[in-house]
This record gives C-alpha cells, sequence and structure tokens, in this order.
C-alpha cells in the first residue's frame, strides 16, 4: 500500500505566545510536529506493518521542517519529502497548501493519505479534505477507528462526542483524531536509521507550479494577544457560606445564572 | 456592495442548530443590504425548518430534500450544496464551524477554488471591507484576516455571534429544489451516541470540566449531575482523559475542544498551559481546587480552595434551589 501523511510543524505546546509587530515571534521557540499529524504518523506505520508497502511523510514548509521530518522517519517512516516554500511563497493561505499538495500527488498513486485533524497553530482543519476534493477521493474527518481489508475500509468518526460507524474505500484520505493510537517515541536505534532514510527536496518549479497558481485568497492583516485575565476572587469562609457566596456571585455580579 | 450570501442550514434531531441563527447573523454582519439565502439538505420535511430561518433572518430558503441526504456525508452533502451555489452564484457563503461545517466547507471551496476563513468569531466592517477575527493557537492569540479575491467564505464558532430575535411576522419563499445525489462512496452505518445528553460541548452556555483531580470515572458523576441542573455539558482535562476517567471527545484544550462558555466550571483541573488554551476565553470562570497554588486560580473569576467531593454535592444543591 503507498501511504502518505501530511505532516506541518507547530510551536510546542507548552510555548507562550508573543507578538511583536502583528506577528507572532518564533525566535527560540520549540517546534514539534503537530500533534494530529503525530497520530498520522503512527496509524501509517501500523496499517503498512500490517498491510505492507510504504510511509512518506509530506511537508509544506521551510528548512527547518526537516527536523519534523527526520522525527517521522525516526518513528518508522520510510520517506519524506520537503516541498521548501521559504523563497516563493511569502503569505500562503489554506488554498495555496493545498494547491501545492494537489500538485505534489498529480503523479502519485495514493491509496491512503493520513493527516492530522487540524493544526494546533492555525486550526482551520482545511487542507486535508481540500486535498481529497481535488485529487478527487473519498475523505473522513476526524477519526478514532481505521481497519482495511483489501479495498474496503471501516472507520470510526468523531462527531461532537458521538461515534459515527462508516464504510468507505481505498483510495481515502482521513484526518486523525486524538484516541486513535499512541504515538510512539522515537526509538535511538530509529533516530540513527533515520539519518540515512531518503529526504527529497523541492521547491514549487519542481511542481510546474508558479506563485500566481498558488496565490493565496485571504490575508492576515494583524495577530494580537487577548487582554490579560485578572485574577480573580479566591472566596473564603466555612464551606457551606462559600458555595452560597458563590451562587450569589454567579447570579447577581457575573450574571451568568 | 449588496451581494447575495448563502447560509447553511444544520439541523441535529430534527431542530435546527443554534448555530445556523448565529449564522444568518453573521450573513447580515457582512451584507447589511445584501439577500440572504438559506440552504437547507436533508432527507424529507424541511418546510418548517426553512420557516424557521426566515424568522431568524433569511429572505428565502432553498431546500434539498433526498434519501441519500439522510445523514451527513461530504459527498452528498456536497453535491447538494454544491447545486444550489451554483444556482445562486452569491457572493459569499456563512456556515457555523461545527463537526459539519468543519467537514463540508473545505470541500466547497476547493470545488468553488475559494478562500475560506474558518471559526471566527467576530466580524468587522468598515464600508465594503470586512475583517474577520478568528483564535489561532487555540486562543493563545487572535488573528485578523481578509478575503482578498473571490467569495467571502467563513465558518463561524458556535456561541460567539448574537443571532437576531425570533420575528415570525418575517416572510419569505421556501423553494424545493431537486438535486439527483449519485455515487456515494461513503456509508454512515450507525451512530453510537456518546455524547451527554441534549448539551453539546461546543454550544454548551455552561460547562462543569474535571480533571485529575476528580480521581476516577465516578468521580465524574456528580459533575453531569451539576451539569444536568444547570443546563450545561461535562468536560475534561487531558489528564483526565489520559487516565480514562471520561471520554477524549470531552477534552477540551489545546490538542481537543477549545470551547468559549458563558460559565466554566473547571473542578480539580489544576491549568496547565494546554488546558488554558482551550478555555480562558470563556465569559466567567469557576475554579474548585484543593491547592490554592493551581495555576487555574490565575484566569478564575472566582475561586474555592478546598475539597471538591465537599463542594460540588453543596452548588448540586443551591443551584436546584435557584431553579
Amino acid at each position: 500500500m503507498n501511504i502518505y501523511v501530511l505532516l506541518k510543524k507547530t510551536f510546542d505546546t507548552e510555548e507562550k505566545i508573543a507578538v511583536s509587530g502583528g506577528v507572532i515571534e518564533d525566535d527560540g521557540a520549540e517546534f514539534i510536529i503537530n500533534p494530529y499529524d503525530e497520530y498520522a504518523v503512527e496509524e501509517a506505520i501500523n496499517q503498512r506493518d500490517a498491510h505492507g508497502g510504504e510511509v512518506t511523510v509530506v511537508t509544506v514548509g521551510d528548512e527547518d521542517s526537516e527536523k519534523q521530518l527526520r522525527t517521522a522517519l525516526a518513528m518508522g517512516a520510510d520517506k519524506a519529502v520537503l516541498i521548501n516554500t521559504e523563497d516563493d511563497l511569502e503569505d500562503g493561505d489554506q488554498f495555496t497548501t493545498a494547491k501545492v499538495l494537489e500538485a505534489f500527488f498529480a503523479d502519485k498513486e495514493a491509496d491512503l493519505i493520513l493527516a492530522g485533524n487540524v493544526a494546533i497553530d492555525e486550526a482551520s482543519g482545511q487542507v486535508g479534505p481540500r486535498l481529497a476534493s481535488s485529487l478527487g477521493i473519498s475523505y473522513v474527518t476526524t477519526v478514532t477507528s481505521l481497519k482495511i481489508d483489501g479495498e474496503t475500509v471501516n472507520i470510526e468518526k468523531d462527531v461532537e462526542g458521538d461515534v459515527e460507524i462508516i464504510e468507505t474505500s481505498l483510495p481515502l484520505l482521513v484526518t486523525c483524531q486524538q484516541g486513535l493510537n499512541d504515538p510512539r517515541y522515537p526509538s535511538l536505534p530509529g533516530i540513527m536509521k533515520a539519518k540515512k532514510k531518503p529526504l527529497e527536496e523541492l521547491e514549487i518549479d519542481d511542481l510546474d507550479l508558479d506563485e500566481d497558481d498558488v496565490e493565496a485568497k485571504t490575508r492576515t492583516t494583524d495577530i494580537f494577544l487577548p487582554p490579560e485575565k485578572e485574577a480573580g476572587r479566591v472566596l473564603e469562609g466555612d464551606v457551606q457560606d462559600q458555595v452560597k457566596e458563590l451562587i450569589s456571585l454567579l447570579k447577581n455580579e457575573a450574571k451568568v445564572l | 456592495m449588496s451581494e447575495k450570501i448563502v447560509v447553511i442550514g444544520e439541523a441535529r434531531d430534527g431542530e435546527l442548530r443554534n448555530v445556523t441563527f448565529e449564522a444568518i447573523a453573521a450573513a447580515k454582519q457582512i451584507q447589511s443590504d445584501g439577500e440572504i439565502v438559506g440552504v437547507l439538505c436533508g432527507k424529507e420535511n424541511l418546510e418548517q425548518q426553512a420557516q424557521e430561518m426566515i424568522y431568524y433572518g433569511a429572505n428565502r430558503v432553498v431546500t434539498v430534500a433526498h434519501d441519500n441526504l439522510e445523514t451527513y456525508t461530504p459527498e452528498g452533502y456536497g453535491q447538494a450544496v454544491l447545486a444550489v451555489i451554483e444556482a445562486e452564484s452569491p457572493g459569499g457563503i456563512v456556515m457555523g464551524h461545527t463537526s459539519i461545517g468543519k467537514d463540508l466547507t473545505p470541500k466547497l471551496a476547493s470545488k468553488l477554488g475559494s478562500g475560506l476563513v474558518s471559526d471566527a468569531v467576530e466580524i468587522q466592517t468598515d464600508g465594503d471591507e470586512v475583517t474577520f477575527i478568528r483564535p489561532i493557537y487555540s486562543g493563545k492569540a487572535f488573528e485578523k484576516k481578509v478575503i482578498t479575491s473571490g467569495l467571502t467564505f467563513v465558518t463561524i464558532r458556535p456561541n460567539n455571534i448574537a443571532m437576531s430575535e425570533r420575528d415570525e411576522s418575517r416572510t419569505g419563499e421556501v423553494t424545493a429544489k431537486e438535486v439527483d445525489i449519485t455515487d456515494l462512496r461513503t456509508v454512515i452505518k450507525d451512530v453510537i451516541r456518546k455524547a451527554s445528553e441534549g448539551v453539546d460541548l461546543s454550544e454548551a452556555n455552561v460547562i462543569v470540566a474535571g480533571g485529575r483531580g476528580v480521581k476516577s470515572a465516578d468521580g465524574f458523576k456528580p459533575l453531569y449531575e451539576l451539569a444536568d441542573a444547570l443546563g450545561g455539558a461535562v468536560g475534561a482535562s487531558r489528564g483526565a482523559c489520559d487516565a480514562d476517567y471520561c471520554d477524549y471527545s470531552l477534552q477540551i484544550g489545546q490538542t481537543g475542544k477549545v470551547v468559549t462558555p458563558d460559565l466554566y466550571i473547571a473542578v480539580g483541573i489544576s491549568g496547565a498551559i494546554q488546558h488554558l488554551a482551550g478555555m480562558s476565553n470563556s465569559k466567567v470562570i469557576v475554579a474548585i481546587n484543593k491547592d490554592a497554588e493551581s495555576n487555574i486560580f490565575n484566569v478564575a473569576d472566582y475561586g474555592i480552595v478546598g475539597d471538591l467531593f465537599e463542594i460540588i454535592p453543596l452548588l448540586i444543591e443551591e443551584v436546584k434551589q435557584l431553579k
């Protein structure tokens, strides 16, 4: 089976966000594989181990994205592709990324494409379904179980807490939800092996695209932080009285009851 | 500018979701004098829902009924909604940023070669320029987005944009459109209900969330009772989900759901930065924790330091007396 994983690097979830001049400061920030994409990498490896084939991880990013690709290779992926848009594209949006990936997949025979359900930075969740749609293949988002039997695929999908039992077929794109699996940590031998695994670097020229084809449809004009929350009141006294006071505050001061 | 805007409605268990009405209000903000056309898909009996959309401000509604639209699939709904959009050629599209909205809109955007601003919480207009504000990094920051080319296509986060008053004197045309829905490769075989009865986490006005301090799945029972008494939903921290006290679908945080209810009651939650990202934009936050040094107290409007197993039953009593 030809398995692909769409991967994005994101800020470590521990990072505090600082903004300067309307942009996020990323100097010195730690980057990780988007946590939802880790489920995709883990699932791809498991499916390959069960059904044979090859796992290729693909990212649209910059030079530094190699680090996250190497991590995925260390987890067990076979090959990596870095589509480096750093020099060509200034302000891409989800339209842009999906177009770039569409061009990459144009001559690929993908049986299964896995992605995270959402990236924890921009959190639009668009690129997976956009790509499936332009490739003309089915997609299922927020999957929590994936069983492949020949061409038939049985899926459990999280729908706002309920579970849909879905039957569909390959070729297919899925986006991965928490609960699908427990992503492994790369082992030391895995890390050593990853250094020698193939990592191909492409630019948009190599995909027969030029900037106009992928020009963003939306633009970010500003980024700002929410107002700092002031620490509130910690109530005092007998527990019974505190509870009564809380109810009264919620009713009369905060007016939410 | 007075272009037409299409609002894609969404029902759950036969009732339109509030976010549909919020989407109509959002469409009005984007386009104060343009026509607002509702779209509804389903198996049958869509007329009453269509009337509701009109009462909340849609000028007219197009319904698409088909056996293959009984449950949502991106293929089925995609064909139906695209057929309406192609016939209407609107200047904009608005839908709720719900499970279905998140799933369907990127497909539509791809087919229409359009941009899409997902998960807007506020709309600002200055003449013809429309700016959308949306959370990024799970609400650790916000960005302002504008559409630079093509359709004004946006999904809005439930609970953030006020809906208009329901007005039964509003009238509008409801037309049924025939669309042949074919070639479905994806079939929903069954739906297992696990979500808390009635109130959906992303649309809940009140959320009672438990963390590791709740100590067990049994420990969550009083939280459900409190949530029921308040007409709210139960959520959880990652710690509680990882410890198997509850299902991952309840998780709130940077991984998991981002919520903005009117009232968020954090019970036995220490307040890791990842959890705060998912809830700190709630309007009022109450923290109940035995550790007075917990981070959660830094974002709480009101805090009680103490034993949650003692406090929650008392709270349930008080809330019940209130009603």
